[in-house]
């Protein structure tokens, strides 16, 4: 697969990327276990956190904005975005019975 | 943990076993000691990094998986001949209907097609590997280590037995003791991690290698099915990764996920695992209907009959098959507006799958048939597999699936279509694409044999159990009692069992046979084949083609045939060519998989840490490793393509 023409010479991208990963992650931690917060807001903050990880990941490491195949990217990222909601919404909606 | 607890006691089918496994091993170390094979076993095959022969050391597991499969399967089939048995008892027999079926989809039928797809998918867009050859080797590696793990559960510890659906909260702590269930989380877990780097690695490698001229629509269909497989993979994977790691917290860490105490969600555990289930069914059969698509085509001597539809109704299926998973469980309670939804998404199905029946049938009609073994399989596929489908669509309606439900019905209806699909697909593709593999012709005869008596053999076995489900028989029950008059078609589905077996014996033969006096094929396109992998030696070069070939349609070799003669190369036009370097590192790297597996089993946390060492300590060489493969050099390629092309 032909070399990658935004070569640098030390993957700061990743490092950074790493390094907010981690802080959300543990952020998330600390908001469940030790925050003291009520439940809905502790849900809605962690859900923040996971949609800009999610988000950060794919700049930093799967280079989303560096391919030139974007009809193919714009596809996958909508089909990606449907599964998720089949998968989440359906869920919710089949298990409503013992919710 | 006591030793005496360790090692299964007290069956004296597992002290045969235990004796069997010992003695193969000693064989083996002695056959490769005596022979000086070692270096020759490491250097050609634990680290190579070449699709072909990856998908070759699927295919032999595939096989071997088939025998344990199979002889699961034989063990039940005797329980069950006659009322009353005392051959299996309950345990016994909880056992083995998890581990085949288990064994029958993830570690057969899965390998099977991927090692098909390894070999020729390749070949058939003119590339010389995969995009990732190295994460191919770790593929290969994590799914063997992993079906391991799990096979070595019925000598070291005991097996799971909670079906291989493993529903909570049967499989959980509270009702499965013992370390059975801990096996299935963690080998599942393994093997499918290599699943899905598969999938995205056929899927880079179909997006981004295909020979000049090669648009998506000119793909052979085998290669379109693969693309929308790996789809699948991609998608449906994850699911059960998230569900299998749930899974190990509740068995392992003791959290609460699928408890019925204190909040837990046991029917989670089925909803999430038929997120993933129903995609898994269609990720082994979609790959078949490229095999019979590209056999029929072949044997036919036609272009495949409606290639636009097809991949509209492989691409529609696949669609529809991530929005159907709750057909697995219209009984669990969840009302009438979420039945009936999903019954109508399940019939569906019904419409592309019909689309591609008329067209395997269109491309047949008017052809100049040549009834070779691997179109018989193929023929043979399209009733048979009617017969799963229609019945599939009487399983989809929801109010009637109440009276089929998990009765033999059931039993026999996914039978039809995963043996009368994929089992028969894997056979077509085998028979196909052997002299692409090996360089030889598996022996016509002992292939029809081998096909009309696992054919007939499946019939008799199965058809029988639509009538047991009807007359009341239900899935997983070791015994029944005299006097229902179940007897005499229990009886009649052994002998066809039998008959099966007879064929799988005859298939092994025929690759002894074959070996030693099979027809050597020389040409390289010994069925005068229509698609790219018949342009190149068999079995081909390491490099596969000594220059990339140019696509001008579908059927790109048939077209290069009729219009220049063949695949030429001219020595002029030969350039270096640029080939991955071998590496032992994801075979070490899968045994420490192993090993972590193993500790996580039985909760010895030490040796789970350290082998999860040893995996990150495998992932922080390979960021650093600076290997970019080496060139072939042109006189090198000169030499080996002299040496392929011999006798052509
Ligand atoms: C080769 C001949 C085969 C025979 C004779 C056979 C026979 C059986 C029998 C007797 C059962 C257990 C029924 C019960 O007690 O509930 C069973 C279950 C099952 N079989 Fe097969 N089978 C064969 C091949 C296959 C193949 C090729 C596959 C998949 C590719 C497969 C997948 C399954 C599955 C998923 C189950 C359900 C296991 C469970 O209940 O958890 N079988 N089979
Ligand atoms: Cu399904």
């Amino acid at each position: 697969m032909g070399a990658n023409s935004h070569q640098e010479s030390f993957p700061w991208k990743h490092i950074i990327g790493f390094l907010l990963s981690l802080v959300l992650t543990f952020a998330a931690l600390w908001v469940a276990l030790s925050s003291g917060l009520p439940l809905k807001a502790v849900i809605g903050i962690i859900v923040l956190f996971a949609v800009i990880q999610a988000s950060l990941q794919l700049f930093m490491f799967m280079h989303v904005n560096e391919s030139d195949s974007g009809r193919m990217q714009t596809f996958n990222m909508m089909y990606s975005f449907f599964i998720a909601v089949v998968v989440v919404a359906g869920s919710i909606w089949v298990m409503q019975f013992v919710l | 943990m006591k030793w005496s607890e360790f090692f299964v006691t007290g069956e004296p089918l597992i002290y045969a076993a235990d004796v069997a496994i010992v003695l193969t091993m000693i064989g083996i170390v002695f056959v490769l000691t005596y022979f000086k094979k070692w270096k020759w076993l490491w250097d050609e095959w634990l680290t190579t990094v070449d699709h072909k022969k990856i998908g070759v050391m699927y295919i032999i597991c595939a096989v071997l998986m088939l025998f344990r499969g199979g002889v699961d399967a034989l063990l039940m089939r005797a329980q069950l001949t006659a009322p009353n048995m005392k051959f299996l008892d309950a345990q016994h027999y909880n056992e083995i209907f998890t581990t085949h079926g288990t064994i029958m989809i993830l570690f057969m039928a899965m390998p099977f097609i991927i090692g098909l797809m390894n070999i020729v998918v390749p070949l058939q867009i003119g590339a010389r590997d995969v995009a990732f050859p190295y994460l191919n080797a770790l593929s290969f590696w994590l799914f063997f280590f992993g079906a391991l793990l799990f096979n070595i559960s019925f000598v070291i510890g005991g097996s799971p037995d909670a079906g291989w659906t493993a529903y909570f909260p049967l499989a959980g702590n509270e009702f499965s003791h013992g370390v059975g269930n801990n096996y299935y989380a963690v080998a599942l877990q393994i093997s499918g991690i290599g699943t899905l780097m598969t999938g995205i690695n056929f899927l880079v490698t179909i997006l981004k290698m295909r020979a000049p001229g090669m648009t998506l629509m000119r793909m052979p269909m085998f290669t379109w099915t693969i693309l929308i497989t790996c789809v699948l993979i991609i998608f449906a994977f994850p699911v059960l990764t998230v569900a299998l790691a749930l899974m190990t917290f509740d068995r392992v860490f003791g959290t609460q996920f699928f408890t019925m105490a204190n909040g837990g969600m046991s029917m989670l555990w089925a909803n999430l695992f038929w997120i993933w289930g129903h995609p898994e069914v269609y990720i082994v059969i979609l790959p078949s209907f490229g095999i019979f698509s590209e056999v029929v085509s072949t044997f036919a001597q036609k272009r495949l009959f409606g290639y636009k539809a097809m991949v509209g109704s492989i691409v529609g299926i696949a669609f529809l098959s991530f929005i159907v998973w709750v057909h697995h469980f219209f009984t669990m309670g969840a009302g009438p507006a979420v039945n009936s939804a999903f019954s109508i998404t399940t019939m569906a199905i019904a419409i592309p799958t019909g689309v591609k029946v008329f067209n395997w049938l269109f491309t047949i009609r008017k052809g100049k048939i040549r009834f070779t073994t691997a179109m018989l399989w193929s023929l043979a596929f399209i009733p048979n597999f009617v017969i799963g489908g229609v019945t599939g669509v009487m399983l989809a309606m929801a109010a009637a699936d109440y009276q089929y439900h998990n009765s033999y019905f059931l039993i026999a209806h996914f039978h039809y279509v995963l043996i009368a699909g994929t089992v028969f697909a894997c056979f077509a593709g085998l028979h196909y694409w052997y002299p692409k593999m090996f360089g030889h012709i598996l022996n016509e005869r002992l292939g029809k044999w081998t096909f009309w008596l696992f054919m007939i053999g499946f019939n008799v076995c199965f058809f029988p159990m639509y009538f047991l489900g009807l007359m009341g028989m239900t899935r997983r029950m070791y015994t029944y009692s005299d006097g229902l008059g179940w007897t005499p078609l229990n009886v009649v589905a052994t002998v066809g069992a039998v008959l099966m077996g007879i064929g799988f014996i005859v298939l092994c033969y025929n690759i002894y046979y074959s070996a030693r006096y099979g027809e050597r094929d020389m040409t390289g396109d010994p069925w005068n084949g229509r698609t790219l992998e018949w342009a190149t030696a068999s079995p081909p070069v390491h490099y596969n083609f000594p220059v990339t070939p140019v696509v001008e349609d579908i059927d790109a070799y048939w077209v290069m045939k009729k219009k220049y003669g063949g695949f030429h190369v001219k020595e002029e036009d030969l350039k270096p060519i640029h080939m991955p370097s071998n590496s032992g590192r994801p075979f070490w790297m899968s045994v420490a998989f192993f090993v972590a597996g193993f500790g996580l089993v039985f909760k010895w946390f030490a040796l789970a840490i350290a082998g999860a060492l040893f995996i990150v300590l495998g992932l922080i060489l390979r960021s650093f490793e600076d290997d970019d493969g080496y060139y072939i050099p042109v006189d090198e390629i000169k030499r080996m393509e002299r040496a392929a092309r011999k006798g052509a």
